[in-house]
């Protein structure tokens, strides 16, 4: 069975620093696996989040070597036997202890967007919807809220004083899916722009190679919704956009 | 008040688990006008109803017209071997519709059909093509439809907070004590109501679906504060997790994967599913594989395949074929789509399995055939409830979603159980909140509970030298899984009693090392309470019921017996000790029964 050194940081806001961990992984084992083990053997109160522990949760978000990824979806043989493995929280929230970091920002931000405002039904009390007509939203539905996009955007990712006023990647495609929702009525174009600071956001695309869903949050999310951010400052667009948005209304 | 110690929280009502039931009771609470709080040992959002894949069943007629709640009560009551409560079932079938158009009226997008309703899809024990769904991944639809629904209804969260006990003022609930897992500081929750929404027990066994969430605490809590359990020899072992590479053992491949196509296959490339058709599905299930391959395309004139009879004799079949050394090489069987379908229908249907197989064991699933075998998925017994008002049998206690017994009787069919925390849930909600608009009189909590509990929770800290708790959750584990599994008798059940009285000794003893913030060890050391209750009644109860039944298989009683199909198994503490009766069910009407004659 090949050994690993993991190198795992341990600590909490006070003080911390990187321990080395020499553990055992077998075929097929992911990084959180090892964890695990170290738990049960060598570190029984070594902190990490975990629930489904098969990339649907969310929950085992950490800094791999650097990388931002789910630890529940790097597989060991990713890794050369030789060289430490290093394992870290996310850096752009505040930690609590080793892996676990205080991600209460996002929950804080999630609940300033305005929600789904519902238009009326059909005459016959339904409503209907066209697979293609939802195709994008359910790509953004993919998302299972492991902040990874959060945490490598660089507009919040060493400047706390951002983050009052930039709701991140995440949120981008929360309220992009808002507004390309056929059952929505609410023009969130302002509070795209005021409160949760699209135009802070320089395109670079950072978050979309890190999310793990492989949601094209850049592309499909970020970029359609600056460009509705700048057409509501421009009233003919928009109010051709509010003219053409009603008449692809399902009838 | 001596509770000035604790940080404390008011609520009219209380709801414990932010899982699917959890949310929609809440909501529905809230709804009411009363103030609400609800917590959860995760973040928001992680519950195990984010992983649920398939669908939920609900007799919505999209895709065949012919489907009504009489037939999706019928099916459910089949699957459960008629030892469902009857009242659930028929609610359950009634109300699913609406609970799955109000979620898409909150913001859900479901896949549709080609005239723009919500497309269904067949699984395992529905007559018709039932489930609603997005892909394979219905339940993160869900979660986060009624998670961002919720976060606007004035709801109270308490996220990452696990509850210890439950207290009683005389008879009634009165609130709650626990601790915050990333500080560890004791809390007390005082309120009128409290609606238990926890979900399972499937971390008691070694080979399972389910997270380090499910210790069985709900079903512990309740117990505690004298509730009835029942049914708590049925669990389900669900016929397809992974089974390689080791790590990944457990792990769930969706029942969608044949509602989509996909054949179980021996190593020998057998459809062997066709030698275990039980005399009680006969008459609907096709007898050959032409019948069974037309049946995809036609099912008026065809009768369903039987790899998509219900889990229970999935499980039993794949077990048996595992046994007569006709499985794959990892210990499991086959399960094969890629044969029948073209790969670009494999990865739109079923993405989060095709990367879930890439990702993690290196298998192109639009290629070849998994590697699958049974694995603990859910347990059907739980909490005993009043049909309508989800009532535990403990005033001002309710109980709703995996956590509540009766519903699913002795098996559950596949998307049986989000539409039931829809259904319930919402129940749950509603009357727990009438109850704290009813209640009178002050509401006290007595400080002598609220200092024990938290005694109870600080206690491993002070236990130097004392066991490590993941070994003992390890060897419960390896207890259940080989004598309290898919196949059991009155030996090793009785040899399983022994080893957890054993192991409930050694969890007296357990410790936790390093500090009160985030500490996991200390975590597992006091869920290790609920998990030795709730493995306790589980072998009690199997012990019990001297027959087979759904999810609960005796090799020295291998057949059905009406006889037990006419009591449930109840559980309850007095005095300290566990007391196991048989109660009869409660009786179906006439005009329900009926359901049950007319159609083979
Ligand atoms: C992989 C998988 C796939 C599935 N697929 C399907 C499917 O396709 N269709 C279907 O119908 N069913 C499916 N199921 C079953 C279904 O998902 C679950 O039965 C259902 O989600 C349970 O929901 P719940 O609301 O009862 O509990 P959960 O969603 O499990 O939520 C429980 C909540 O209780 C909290 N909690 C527990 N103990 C405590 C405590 N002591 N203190 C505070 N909080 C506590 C937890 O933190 C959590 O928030 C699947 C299950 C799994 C595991
Ligand atoms: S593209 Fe925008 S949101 Fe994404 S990481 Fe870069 S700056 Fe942040
Ligand atoms: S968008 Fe992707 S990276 Fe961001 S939280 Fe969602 S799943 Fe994670
Ligand atoms: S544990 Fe759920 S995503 Fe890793």
């Amino acid at each position: 069975m090949p050994t690993f050194t993991l190198r795992v940081f341990r600590g909490d806001p006070t003080r911390g620093e990187f321990k080395d961990y020499r553990v055992e992984a077998e075929e097929g084992m992911v990084v959180l696996d090892v964890i695990h083990r170290l738990q049960a053997t060598q570190a029984t109160d070594l902190a990490v989040r975990w629930n489904c522990k098969a990339g649907k949760c969310g929950s085992c978000s950490a800094e791999i070597d650097g990388q931002p990824r789910l630890m529940c979806m790097t597989r060991m043989d990713l890794f050369a036997e030789g060289e430490p493995i290093t394992v870290a929280p996310i850096r752009a929230f505040p930690l609590i202890r080793d892996l676990v970091t205080d991600v209460g920002f996002n929950f804080e931000k999630a609940k300033t967007i305005p929600p789904l405002r519902l238009k009326p039904p059909e005459p016959d009390g339904t409503y209907r919807m066209m697979q293609e007509d939802i195709d994008r939203i359910q790509e953004f539905h993919k998302c299972i809220e492991c902040f990874l996009c959060q945490d490598v955007c660089h507009v919040i990712r060493d400047h706390e004083e951002n983050k009052p006023a930039f709701a991140g990647p995440r949120f981008f495609i929360k309220l992009a899916s808002l507004e390309m929702h056929p059952l929505d009525t609410r023009d969130r174009t302002a509070f795209g722009r005021t409160t949760a600071g699209v135009g802070l956001c320089n395109i670079t695309k950072c978050c979309t190679e890190v999310c793990p869903e492989g949601i094209h949050i850049t592309d499909n999310a970020i970029i359609p919704l600056k460009e509705r951010v700048a057409d509501s400052l421009d009233p003919i667009v928009w109010l051709l956009r509010k003219f053409r948005s009603q008449k692809t209304q399902p009838v | 008040m001596a509770n000035a110690d604790y940080e404390t929280h008011e609520h009219d009502v209380v709801v414990i688990g932010a899982g699917g039931a959890g949310l929609r009771a809440a909501i529905e609470a809230a709804a009411q006008g009363v103030s609400v709080g609800l917590i959860c040992k995760s973040l928001l959002g992680k519950a195990h109803t984010v992983m649920a894949e398939g669908g939920i069943a609900a007799a919505l007629g999209n895709v065949w017209p012919e489907d009504t709640w009489q037939v999706h009560f019928r099916d459910t009551m089949r699957g459960g071997k008629m030892l469902n409560n009857w009242r659930m079932a028929q609610l359950h079938a009634q109300e699913a519709p609406e609970r799955v158009l109000e979620l898409e009226r909150w913001g859900a997008l479901f896949d549709r059909t080609k005239d723009g309703r919500i497309l269904q899809r067949d699984f395992g024990g529905h007559r018709y093509a039932r489930l609603a769904h997005v892909g394979d991944r219905t339940g993160l639809e869900m979660i986060r439809t009624l998670q961002y629904h919720g976060i606007h209804q004035g709801i109270d969260v308490y996220m990452e907070c696990t509850i210890a006990r439950l207290l009683k003022d005389g008879e009634r609930v009165s609130g709650a004590v626990g601790y915050w897992r990333p500080h560890g500081k004791v809390v007390l929750f005082k309120a009128k109501a409290v609606v238990l929404a926890t979900g399972g027990i499937g971390k008691a066994w070694k080979i399972t679906s389910n997270s380090w969430e499910y210790t069985g605490d709900g079903h512990a809590l309740a117990l505690w504060a004298g509730a009835d359990l029942i049914d708590m020899e049925f669990v389900q072992f669900h016929p397809t997790g992974m089974v390689w590479p080791p790590s990944v053992r457990g792990i769930l491949v969706t029942e969608g994967v044949r509602g989509d196509g996909g054949m179980l296959k021996n190593n020998k490339g057998e459809r062997f599913m066709f030698n275990y058709i039980p005399e009680f599905f006969k008459g609907e299930t096709a007898d050959n594989e032409d019948e069974a391959d037309r049946w995809y395309d036609d099912k008026k004139s065809n009768r369903r395949t039987p790899d998509l009879l219900p889990r229970d004799e999935v499980a039993r079949a794949i077990n048996a074929e595992m046994k007569a050394g006709r499985g794959s090489p990892h210990g499991g069987v086959y399960l094969d789509i890629a044969s029948r379908r073209p790969a670009d229908y494999i990865r739109r249907r079923l993405p989060s399995m095709y990367h879930q197989f890439k990702e993690l064991a290196g298998v192109d699933i639009t290629k070849e055939p998994m590697e699958v075998g049974p694995t603990c998925h859910y347990v059907m017994g739980g909490v005993r409830v009043d049909a309508d008002s989800t009532a535990a049998t403990v005033p001002g206690l309710f109980a709703a979603g995996e956590v509540a017994g009766g519903m699913h009787g002795s098996n559950r069919l596949g998307g049986n159980s989000l539409s039931d925390l829809l259904v319930f849930g919402r129940r749950a909600g509603l009357h727990a909140a009438l109850y704290a608009k009813d209640f009178g009189g002050p509401l006290t909590v007595d400080a002598g509970q609220v200092e024990a509990v938290a005694r109870e929770v600080l206690e491993p800290f002070s236990r130097a030298g004392g066991e490590n708790p993941y070994a003992i959750q390890a060897d419960l584990q390896e207890t259940m899984q080989s004598l309290v599994g898919l196949i059991r008798s009155e030996r090793e059940l009785t040899e399983a009693l022994r080893k957890i009285e054993t192991l409930k000794a050694r969890a007296k003893r357990v410790r936790a090392e390093g500090a009160r913030t985030y500490n996991p060890g200390w975590h597992t050391a006091l869920d290790l309470r609920s998990l030795l209750a709730v493995a306790e009644c589980c072998a009690m109860a199997a012990l019990e019921r001297k027959e087979s039944r759904g999810g609960h298989t005796r090799d020295d009683h291998p057949y059905t017996d009406d006889q037990w199909g006419r009591v449930n198994v109840v559980l309850r503490l007095r005095d300290g000790a566990l007391q196991l009766s048989r109660e009869p069910l409660p009786e179906m009407p006439a005009e329900l029964r009926a359901l049950f004659q007319e159609r083979k």
